[in-house]
């Protein structure tokens, strides 16, 4: 339970070692109804812990509530009962724009700004944070060096002109821009051809590594949870039916995990 | 006598009431872009608001032209005959198209990019002003450039409550049965119409983001 992430990666593990301290986010008994009727429950009864320095895939057929769980984190949806609570406070009562801001978002095609350049992209949050021009634009340089961009070949390109796989190169990095300790995915790779996408795959396993952050990632491609993880939460008609390691997620015994793993073992061979 | 006859000997007086029909169509456009453009960011954000207005103006476009300019000649402040109470029968004519335009630009954006921006921390007013705006410049531009269109037309019908322009000939050439003193109104609001419909599709094209 206490070492999902590689050691000394993290530092401040060390300087608070209590286990409060590490959950970052928490889910107290939340429920997600659409019309607020117990009939339309999106999410029912979900308890989650998220440490510090996890990457945790919420794995999870369309419709099973894996992307609104995700919303509920920075506030982009509302629980209907229960509470969302990240850093220790709960997610209702804070300011949502400020909480936003420590929350890096990433979404399926980048949902970049068509009218900006990857520059201005990738220096939104910086800019909406009111940093100095030239702290962006050497955070800018060293971001796109991040996600594996020339900065002098794509700075000043508009996001028609990159391919998906850029594209999404650069909605992560400005995700990663004011370095929010949270980073909250959305099937960021799901548009992607298989070769780009297994690409972006490794390089994103060995850059959340490295960065060691909070990760939420939320998939519907069990090969992309068992790469990424270093925990598999799998949902199921809006309930948590499996929350294990990646190496031990195979075993857990559910129908539903079953499936998923015929489905693994059916459609693509091993990575 | 034909067309180009009267063309010639009426140059000055045509020139003239060309530039008193530019003047009452931009007066009245400015008008309505000043109104229609921000009431528009305003209903971005108020659903039920949004289908009243819209519904308003729709209204106001069904009331034949002659009739809203008779209308508002018995209204006090509003009305009377000449320049003011044809300025405003076209600022309510021109304000549907705008209206519908600058709502339908700043709602009608994808999803997913409104949705990143409000992810990112932006409030409310920095997406209206940094994204919705600017991805929506094209479209409402492009009701800016019907409501003109339709405006040039439009003014030539308030020659009848005394605002001049073109139209004065247009009323002329039908009382005398000529059908040079109608054209020698009727080319010249045409080609204006023309002229702004292309320079305001040049804009709107370079506007375009997409």
């Amino acid at each position: 339970m206490f070492t999902p992430w590689p050691r000394g990666v993290n530092r401040e593990m060390n300087a608070k070692p209590e286990i409060l301290g590490n959950i970052t986010i928490e889910f107290r008994d939340v429920e997600y109804h659409v019309h607020g009727t117990s009939r339309d429950a999106i999410l029912s009864h979900i308890r989650l812990k998220i440490l510090r320095g996890e990457t945790v895939v919420l794995l999870g057929r369309s419709g099973s509530g894996k992307t609104t769980l995700l919303k509920l984190i920075n506030g982009l949806l509302r629980a209907t009962s229960g509470s969302v609570y990240v850093n220790g406070r709960p997610v209702d009562e804070s300011d949502p724009i400020q909480l936003r801001r420590g929350i890096g978002y990433v979404i399926q095609e980048g949902g970049l700004f068509p009218h900006y350049s990857v520059t201005e992209n990738v220096a939104l949050v910086p800019r909406l944070q009111g940093w100095e021009d030239s702290r962006i634009v050497a955070r800018v340089e060293e971001l796109m060096k991040l996600v594996g961009l020339d900065p002098y070949e794509y700075a000043q390109r508009k996001p028609r002109e990159l391919s998906g796989g850029q594209r999404q190169r650069v909605g992560v990095a400005r995700a990663l821009a004011a370095d929010p300790p949270i980073l909250l995915m959305d099937e960021p790779f799901g548009a992607l051809d298989p070769v780009t996408r297994a690409e972006l795959q490794r390089e994103f396993a060995e850059l959340a590594r490295r960065l060691a952050k909070t990760i939420v990632f939320v998939t519907h491609d069990l090969r992309e949870a068992l790469r990424l993880g270093t925990r598999i939460i799998l949902l199921c008609e809006g309930k948590i039916v499996a929350d294990a390691k990646p190496e031990e997620f195979l075993q857990v015994e559910h129908p539903e995990v079953q499936a998923f793993a015929s489905s693994f073992e059916v459609g693509e061979a091993q990575p | 006598m034909s067309v180009w006859e009267f063309f010639a000997s009426h140059q000055r007086e045509i020139l003239e009431a060309t530039g008193v029909h530019l003047f009452l169509v931009t007066m009245a456009m400015t008008i309505a872009i000043l109104i229609g453009v921000p009431l528009g960011m305003i209903l971005v954000k108020r659903k039920s608001l949004r289908a009243i207005a819209l519904g308003v103006a729709s209204i106001l476009q069904t009331i034949p032209s002659l009739a809203l300019f008779g209308f508002l000649i018995p209204l006090p402040f509003l009305g009377g005959i000449g320049t003011r109470t044809a300025v405003i029968a076209l600022v309510l004519y021109a304000l549907l198209p705008i209206l519908r335009n600058t709502v339908v630009g700043l709602t009608s954006l994808d999803p997913a990019v409104l949705e990143a921006a409000e992810a990112m921390g932006m409030t409310e007013a920095q997406i209206l002003w940094r994204v919705r705006l600017p991805l929506g410049l094209s479209v409402i531009l492009a009701g800016i450039r019907t409501a003109t269109v339709i405006t040039i037309g439009v003014a030539t019908i308030a020659a009848a409550i005394g605002a001049g322009g073109l139209g004065s000939f247009i009323f002329r050439g039908v009382a005398m049965v000529s059908d040079a003193v109608i054209l020698a109104g009727a080319i010249p609001a045409a080609l204006l119409a023309l002229a702004a419909d292309a320079a305001l599709g040049l804009i709107e094209r370079k506007l375009k983001v997409v």
